[in-house]
């Protein structure tokens, strides 16, 4: 079994080019936030099942800026359909990493259908995001986003990872974390308090 | 000019350049001159907070952006409002194109259209029910321009005094 919080972490440090980074609510975004803050993150706190449409929408308002969208399984069961979407769009600078644990961890453990018989990989493939494809371990993880992620997309990452909770911190404030995002993508209207 | 006519220049004339909807029979002139349209983006989405989100994301990546949908599309997107678009001070554009009232056959439609405006009201969203031609672009103008402004949503419903209603409901009433 991957580590969400290790495959994270190997994530962000591979980011050079101040890529946009949606992280799911929950585990997705404490593990995101373990992983060292960046002003281009944003931290979901609710809207689950959003965080593809969300990184979908930066990713067409800056088609120049590689965007990632962290997900988890019990979320893209959630909103299965903006998979078809993505696949129809074709956005070449968005990546998708899904983190499937088959359960839905946070509530209690509770099974997910991707611990039974749903192969999200093979739903995206199908969905029209034809580079979709299993993590099989770190390396071919490291190798996976050894690449430039404003070009080459869609993609479609899938890991299995075990049943450990996210390890950091969550931001509660929601205006911040957007102010931040914004900061981030150099999209901020707000004036410098002097 | 026709409504929708008004409605998309009042959009281009605030620089909104992203647009995320869920087909609509009502919506269909406005979601055909968007898609025409080579200042916007345009995005049909599978649902309708799939549609809020991609608008948000939109947004918060400097584009201005409106999400269209009818009102039983408008009820499942609470979540989205709730805990993303209201909270996070999103100036989400809106356009719901009201079923439900005078002269809706589908009793699925008139249920769920009540929950509209209470729903609304609950999460102290600014709305507008647009009725006529009159002060369509005023209502739209003033109303996208304070959304950016004071940075908070705004929802215009697309009654059928100003639209003639679903043109699907023709032969279908008694």
């Amino acid at each position: 079994m991957l580590s969400r919080t290790t495959l994270t972490r190997r994530l962000v440090q591979r980011l050079t080019n101040e890529e946009a980074v949606v992280a799911g609510l929950g585990n997705t975004n404490f593990d995101l936030i373990a992983a060292g803050h960046r002003l281009q993150n944003f931290y979901m706190l609710g809207s689950m099942g959003l965080a593809c449409p969300i990184a979908l929408g930066v990713a067409l308002a800056q088609p120049n800026r590689g965007v990632i969208a962290l997900e988890g399984d019990g979320s893209i069961l959630m909103a299965l359909g903006c998979l078809a979407t993505i696949g129809n769009v074709q956005p070449r600078n968005l990546t998708i990493i899904i983190w499937d644990n088959g359960m839905y961890q946070i509530t209690g453990k509770q099974a997910a259908a991707t611990g039974g018989a749903t192969d999200i990989v093979a739903v995206a493939q199908g969905a029209g995001i034809e580079q979709s494809e299993w993590v099989r371990d770190e390396t071919h993880f490291d190798t996976l986003i050894d690449r430039r992620f404003e070009e080459g997309g869609p993609r479609l990452l899938a890991a299995k990872i075990g049943d450990q909770p996210g390890q950091g911190l969550p931001m509660r404030d929601p205006v911040l974390i957007r102010e931040n995002f914004m900061r981030g993508l150099g999209t901020s209207h707000s004036r410098e308090l002097g | 000019m026709t409504w929708s006519e008004i409605i998309l220049a009042a959009l281009k004339e605030n620089s909104v350049r992203f647009a995320a909807y869920v087909p609509d029979n009502i919506l269909t002139p406005l979601i055909a001159g968007v898609a025409a349209d080579s200042d916007f983006i345009c995005v049909g989405a599978t649902r309708e907070d799939e549609a809020v989100g991609a608008a948000t994301g939109a947004y918060m990546a400097g584009l201005r952006a409106v999400a269209m949908m009818q009102t039983s599309g408008f009820a499942l997107i609470a979540n989205a409002l709730g805990s993303l678009v209201v909270p996070f001070q999103i100036p989400a554009i809106l356009i719901v194109s009201e079923r439900g009232i005078m002269g809706e056959f589908n009793i699925g439609q008139t249920l769920v259209a009540r929950t509209m405006r209470p729903t609304l009201d609950a999460l102290g969203i600014m709305h507008h029910t647009l009725t006529d031609l009159s002060t369509l672009h005023f209502i739209l103008d003033r109303s996208i321009k304070q959304a950016f402004t004071t940075r908070a949503p705004v929802v215009f419903i697309l009654s059928p005094l100003l639209s003639g209603g679903n043109p699907a409901a023709h032969g279908q009433l008694m």
